[in-house]
């Protein structure tokens, strides 16, 4: 089933790690598996990565601590190498860093080095965009990694209930565009011409880490993007591309965007306003934020909108 | 906004012990000329779950004989006001969530608010009277009564409808109408693609554009019965009718599908 849910300040920051938890623990009934974050602080020079080395459930070892160790002063070791300035490194849990770094080059190459450490999984990568993600529910989630009072200008978050591909963190939403900056998406949805996407984009030399559908919504977009569309436009061009039933929600350094399908399968509750709009699978996430009586529409089928901060 | 902590016994249940609130207060209004005496009550549903609403409801309608609730508060939650089987009348003053109103039979229902997918599902009887928006599924499989959303509605409206009207002062989604068995339709605004998709018998009133037909459904000429129905529904709730209505009807080529030729299948779909 899974829940989607998004948010846009229109008029400056706010606490969005506040309002995302909030909006995904009121739609825990929609998917106790995992919870995930796709969250924009303010725009810095440097980099921000958000990496995990290892999956929360897998079986621990005696040398398991020292391991998460020794690859974790291998990244810092690699990022030294390929030309990154380590700034900070931020240990929420022992499998999962936040790394602030000065680099100017190119990030795949970047991404695919610091990926070859065994069990590594770079989340997200760029200037503000910083996705956690993990098991159990949203409050959970947000508590482990302190994401209550993470200010910023807009947020995507995903409840998960594995129907496609295994309970871990790797399966979990949002899902960075690999290896474009700033970029995430959340799905709620069965992409059916998966496979044939992931080969046409795995020619292109993107990586996939996991067997999930929804991973390749993200890439696929930002290459779109890449190639020269605009987000809007990408979109648009996604409810032809993609077969299945879908209603995602796509972040960029300054937009939010959201895209239904042609049957209308998915759910989507829009509320807008000047200050700021908020989406959800389910209006009671909307409410969660907002304190007072509201207005909300769904969608319609083959909708593309796109708001900016 | 405290998030309420629903528990669940071991087969996933919610709230397996759940109680009525009894916090509703009850008046009783007295006989005034021709009207007789009832009663009457409020109660705040911010603080309640899905359960302690729907009991505290069930407690006010069958054990005290209230025949007026008003709701206040309802939060956009789930599954409120199901199962009502009693002759009453509710009003809802805010929006549901899913599944709002479904397995009714007998209560006159106004929500002031919006509603989520699929409200008035399986309905039997009765009114519901949707002041704002409802989002796709409004009516499914309904089986009789009025279902009346003044604002827009989403996809699949009426799906499996098998009697009642529905009538939408705004527009449709896509495949409105679609395996519609019996009872009408009428919706005030444009529909999406595939109005009528599939549909058995039944008719379709539309007042705006049509963006596309579905499979087996037919435009048919408006009949002095049509217009009495029309009017007749319409003045009911104070809705304002368009310049002129469209009549939709079933085609009836996939009655009898199986005997086609497979050349005639082919024209059909």
């Amino acid at each position: 089933m899974c829940g989607i849910a998004g948010i846009i300040h229109r008029d400056g920051p706010g606490d969005i790690g506040t309002e995302m938890t909030r909006m995904l623990q009121s739609m825990k009934h929609r998917g106790p598996d995992s919870s995930g974050f796709a969250l924009y602080g303010p725009p810095d020079e440097l980099m921000v990565m958000r990496l995990k080395l290892a999956d929360p459930n897998e079986a621990r070892d005696f040398g398991w601590s020292e391991r998460m160790e020794r690859h974790r002063n291998e990244i810092e070791h690699r990022l030294a190498k390929i030309g990154a300035m380590v700034d900070l490194v931020q240990g929420d849990q022992e499998y999962a860093y936040r790394v602030k770094f000065r680099y100017s080059g190119d990030l795949k190459a970047l991404a695919d080095y610091v990926e070859d450490v065994p069990g590594c999984e770079v989340l997200s990568l760029g200037h503000s965009l910083e996705i956690i993600k993990d098991l159990s529910d949203a409050e959970s989630v947000a508590d482990r990694y302190h994401l209550l009072g993470f200010t910023g200008s807009h947020a995507i978050g995903h409840v998960r209930m594995a129907t496609e591909s295994d309970v871990d963190i790797a399966g979990a939403h949002p899902y960075w565009a690999y290896p474009f900056s700033d970029i995430a998406v959340v799905h709620n949805g069965q992409l059916t011409n998966y496979h044939m996407w992931r080969r046409r984009l795995e020619r292109l030399g993107h990586r996939f880490q996991s067997e999930c559908d929804s991973e390749i919504i993200a890439v696929y977009l930002a290459q779109k993007m890449d190639d020269g569309l605009s987000l809007e436009t990408a979109m648009k061009q996604s409810l032809d591309e993609l077969d299945g039933v879908f209603t995602y929600l796509v972040v960029t350094a300054d937009a939010l965007g959201v895209a239904k399908d042609e049957m209308a399968a998915k759910p989507l509750v829009l509320y807008e306003s000047p200050q700021l709009v908020a989406l959800a699978s389910e209006e009671v996430a909307i409410r969660a934020v907002i304190g007072h009586e509201i207005d909300t529409h769904d969608p319609y089928e083959r909708e593309v909108l796109v708001w900016s901060r | 906004m405290e998030q309420m902590k629903i528990r669940y016994d071991a087969r996933g249940l919610a709230e397996p012990d759940a109680q009525a609130p009894g916090t509703a207060s009850i008046e009783t209004v007295a006989a005034d000329g021709a009207e007789a005496a009832f009663r009457k009550a409020v109660f705040d549903a911010e603080e309640l779950t899905t359960r302690q609403i729907n009991l505290e409801l069930r407690r006010l309608v069958y054990d005290e004989g209230v025949t007026d609730v008003t709701m206040l508060n309802p939060g956009a939650k789930h599954s409120i006001a199901v199962g009502i089987l009693a002759r009453c009348k509710i009003t809802i003053g805010g929006s549901l969530g899913y599944f709002g109103c479904g397995l009714i039979d007998g209560p006159e229902i106004h929500i002031t608010g919006r509603v989520g997918w699929s409200v008035a599902e399986n309905m039997m009887s009765g009114v519901i009277v949707v002041d704002k928006n409802a989002g796709s599924l409004a009516g499914a499989a309904l089986r009789g009564g009025d279902v009346v959303v003044r604002g827009d509605v989403g996809a699949r409206t009426g799906i499996d409808q098998k009697g009642g009207t529905i009538i939408v002062g705004g527009n449709a989604g896509m495949m409105t109408g679609f395996m519609l068995q019996r009872g009408r339709m009428i919706i005030l605004g444009d529909v999406g693609p595939g109005l009528g998709d599939s549909m058995y018998d039944g008719v379709i009133y539309v007042g705006g554009k049509v963006a596309s037909l579905g499979v087996d459904c037919v435009e048919d000429e408006l009949a002095e019965a049509d217009h009495e129905v029309l009017d007749r529904k319409l003045r009911i709730y104070g809705m304002e009718p368009p310049g002129a209505f469209r009549k939709f009807v079933c085609g009836r080529k996939l009655w009898n599908y199986d005997n086609l030729e497979p050349a005639e299948r082919k024209l059909v779909l």
